[in-house]
């Protein structure tokens, strides 16, 4: 069995401490994250979260098992690639001189990104899409230098339907 | 009319049919006790150290099958509780553990006393609190009571600021609960079941593998049924003891890294196992890349992360272990199973690991089976961790339903007293037998002050060798006998137990075995003896770290096992 990325949409009661019993759980059980979000869901005191873990099937099966057991957690799909749409913010912070700016505006643009901030050697730009997009923009951006990067991790939700 | 958090936490427990509480007082959790004397219902037993509480509601809560119920203040009261929260989480005992905290205003300023206990515990605990608001105080008493007993039992924490416990709001006990991430397998799935029934009712050579599931479930006449139904022999993980009696044809006895060689040999050539009420610890399995290498598995669990965590499953039955016994017991068929229970007694006679080696020297062996004998297999043996809990799982022969208390999970050494007085406390008219080794009696021998001032009459066997055994033997084995720091310089624990006011005899001989377990059992109240037994006695068989089950090491046969290896056991 091979390692991939899995993707986990958790909805959990919104309720002190859950991010800890999460984090401990991971921690505790050896698993990896790569990403972990968390935000407002559609029903009132409940969050959803998105974790993006590394594994085999068996470890990822075991992951949505013990996450299960937790109390405060409700709900938890383990969605298969083709089955969800994703996506991730990122703000990049890029240097940018009176030469470049224009060049970097043509490539945000291209991205349908957002310039969101201008500075006298520097500006930042917002983008929202799938993993590979913003790595595809960030790459780009990297020529002119990037100064910082913030990123989301991933959100996801299943495709149709579903819930 | 209003009443105080601490009133509300009392009538709570008492709601819940909390009859005793085991606990020690602390700054943080005075108001608590302040309002004990309102309520003569609640027994608190005063104990001498935190572990003790804890250790102790463990073993009541295992002895009667509901939660057992512990009490300390903040900072280190509540993380002196921590190895017997930890012990009753691997071993899914139900406990509700109280703990005070630092007043709120002062919660996150590192005060005196203050500790994150929440924090702490959530790894070793199946949900706990912070009590912020008095006003949540009785549901949060009434879902940790329900989180506690219910589906696979484990321990809750409560953690109760002090001015929460002062603090005024109405008693409402609510009589529902909302707990929308709360799930409880009860019924196995149908299919499952018939999934499980097809592979048993074609199986030529199958095992149980018989877990503390059973006994959890108290599934013992349906465990039975089915067995000497379908004709199935059975292996026991160590806390799986007591299910099945131990002098029933079909029994193996133990299984695992001390395991008897018939029921390690079996489960290692089944073609069928069915693993009921168990999670497949290491020490029961040995190596799992050759664990029973042509046996499909049934796994019959109420917790589904269980299903496939350490081995691979054909067949899994998520449920209660009665109910789901119940349902298998109509389909499976009735079978002689009469070449495969030959093969059986021929390993029975092949690796005869119940008999005690010829010696003039005091064997722990000989002293537990006379414990057995004197007791007639009644009483409830409470172990220690080590050797002494091998030598009773192996030598005492359990026909009574539900009759060995022992830490097999976390094995913190000193459970032992303090679990005793649990047990004791919890079924006061059995026979409570405490099997101590003399490592561990000194990690919690401080509660010999608590029998004797609660008067809790447990009969005490030391099994004094003047070693932590089980660690010396490793060294023996695996360490080319170099026994670094197993020596134990030990005090006269006769006169010990006689500074308690407890009575005692000291045993060095054969003959004096029978007469002392003779004087323990008529007296009336707790009894020590402190048995001087063969220094450097091993609990054989033992399968070697990184070894299968069937590579069992016993002396009687190193030179089948040297064959077998290649290597010699000082090698490893």
């Amino acid at each position: 069995m091979t390692d991939t990325r899995h993707t986990l949409v958790a909805l959990v009661e919104d309720k002190p401490g859950v991010l800890n019993r999460i984090a401990s759980l991971f921690r505790r059980r050896s698993f990896n994250i790569e990403s972990l979000a968390v935000g407002g869901s559609e029903r009132p005191g409940f969050s959803r979260m998105t974790i993006v873990a590394i594994g085999d099937s068996a470890q990822v099966e075991q992951i949505r098992k013990q996450l299960e057991k937790l109390i405060n957690v409700v709900k938890v799909s383990a969605i298969t690639e083709g089955d969800m749409v994703t996506r991730e913010l990122a703000l990049i912070k890029v240097k940018a001189t009176a030469s470049t700016r224009s060049e970097i505006m043509q490539i945000v643009s291209i991205f349908r990104a957002n310039i969101v901030d201008v500075a006298p050697s520097s500006v930042t730009v917002e983008v929202t899409g799938d993993e590979d997009k913003v790595n595809s923009l960030l790459g780009l951006l990297r020529d002119f230098g990037v100064k910082e990067v913030s990123r989301t991790g991933r959100i996801a939700l299943t495709r149709g339907s579903n819930s | 009319m209003k009443k105080t958090g601490a009133q509300i936490l009392c009538e709570s427990l008492i709601k819940e049919g909390v009859e005793v509480i085991f606990g020690i007082l602390g700054g943080s959790v005075l108001p608590i006790y302040d309002t004990f004397p309102q309520y003569p219902q609640l027994r608190h037993i005063l104990v001498r150290h935190e572990q003790g509480a804890a250790h102790a509601a463990d073993g009541y809560a295992r002895a009667i099958h509901k939660a057992g119920v512990c009490i300390a203040t903040s900072g280190p009261g509540a993380t002196n509780l921590v190895t017997g929260i930890a012990c009753a989480y691997m071993d899914s005992a139900p406990m509700v553990a109280i703990t005070g905290q630092v007043a709120r205003p002062v919660i996150g300023k590192d005060a005196f006393q203050e500790t994150d206990i929440t924090g702490i515990t959530i790894p070793i605990t199946k949900h706990n609190y912070l009590v912020t608001d008095v006003t949540e105080l009785a549901r949060t008493v009434k879902e940790a009571f329900h989180i506690a007993q219910t589906g696979r039992p484990g321990p809750v924490l409560i953690d109760v600021p002090r001015d929460v416990q002062q603090e005024q709001t109405e008693f409402i006990y609510p009589d529902r609960l909302d707990l929308p991430g709360y799930k409880v397998f009860s019924r196995g799935h149908p299919s499952q079941i018939k999934k499980a029934a097809a592979l048993i009712n074609e199986a030529e050579q199958p095992v149980i593998i018989a877990g503390r599931g059973i006994i959890i479930s108290q599934a013992y006449d349906e465990f039975r049924e089915f067995a000497e139904k379908a004709q199935i022999p059975v292996a026991h993980t160590l806390l799986g003891l007591s299910c099945f009696p131990g002098d029933h044809i079909l029994d193996l006895g133990m299984m695992g890294m001390h395991g008897t060689g018939c029921a390690n040999m079996a489960v290692q050539n089944t073609d069928l196992l069915i693993a009921i009420g168990m999670r497949f610890d290491d020490r029961a399995t040995a190596t799992t890349k050759e664990f029973a290498p042509n046996g499909r598995v049934i796994h019959i669990d109420i917790d589904p992360a269980e299903i496939g965590k350490n081995v691979p499953v054909d067949v899994p039955v998520v449920g209660d272990i009665k109910s789901v016994l119940t349902a298998l017991n109509e389909e499976v068929e009735r079978r002689e199973h009469v070449d495969w229970l030959s093969q059986i007694e021929q390993w029975r006679c092949e690796y005869p690991s119940q008999d005690i080696r010829q010696s003039d020297e005091l064997l722990p062996q000989y002293i537990i089976r006379q414990i057995c004998e004197a007791t007639q297999g009644d009483a409830l043996m409470v172990t220690g961790v080590g050797q002494n809990q091998m030598f009773v799982a192996r030598y005492f022969t359990f026909t009574k339903p539900d009759s060995l208390i022992s830490a097999g999970g976390l094995g913190p050494m000193g459970f032992e007293l303090p679990a005793a007085m649990g047990v004791k406390i919890g079924r006061p008219e059995e026979a409570v037998w405490c099997v101590a080794g003399d490592g561990g009696f000194q990690m919690t021998i401080q509660e010999l002050a608590t029998i004797t001032q609660e008067n809790i009459a447990v009969k005490i066997a030391i099994m004094n060798n003047g070693y932590l055994g089980m660690v010396r033997q490793w060294q023996e084995l695996f360490y080319g006998r170099r026994y670094v720091d197993t020596k134990l310089w030990n005090p006269d624990f006769v006169r010990i137990a006689e500074a308690y006011e407890i009575p005692g005899v000291r045993v060095k001989r054969r003959e004096e075995v029978i007469p002392a377990i003779q004087k323990a059992t008529e007296h009336p109240g707790a009894f020590l003896i402190d048995f001087l037994i063969e220094p450097e006695e091993n609990i054989y068989p033992i399968v070697p770290p990184g070894e299968c089950l069937a590579r069992f090491f016993e002396p009687s046969r190193t030179e089948t096992w040297k064959q077998k290896s290649g290597v010699s056991i000082t090698e490893f």
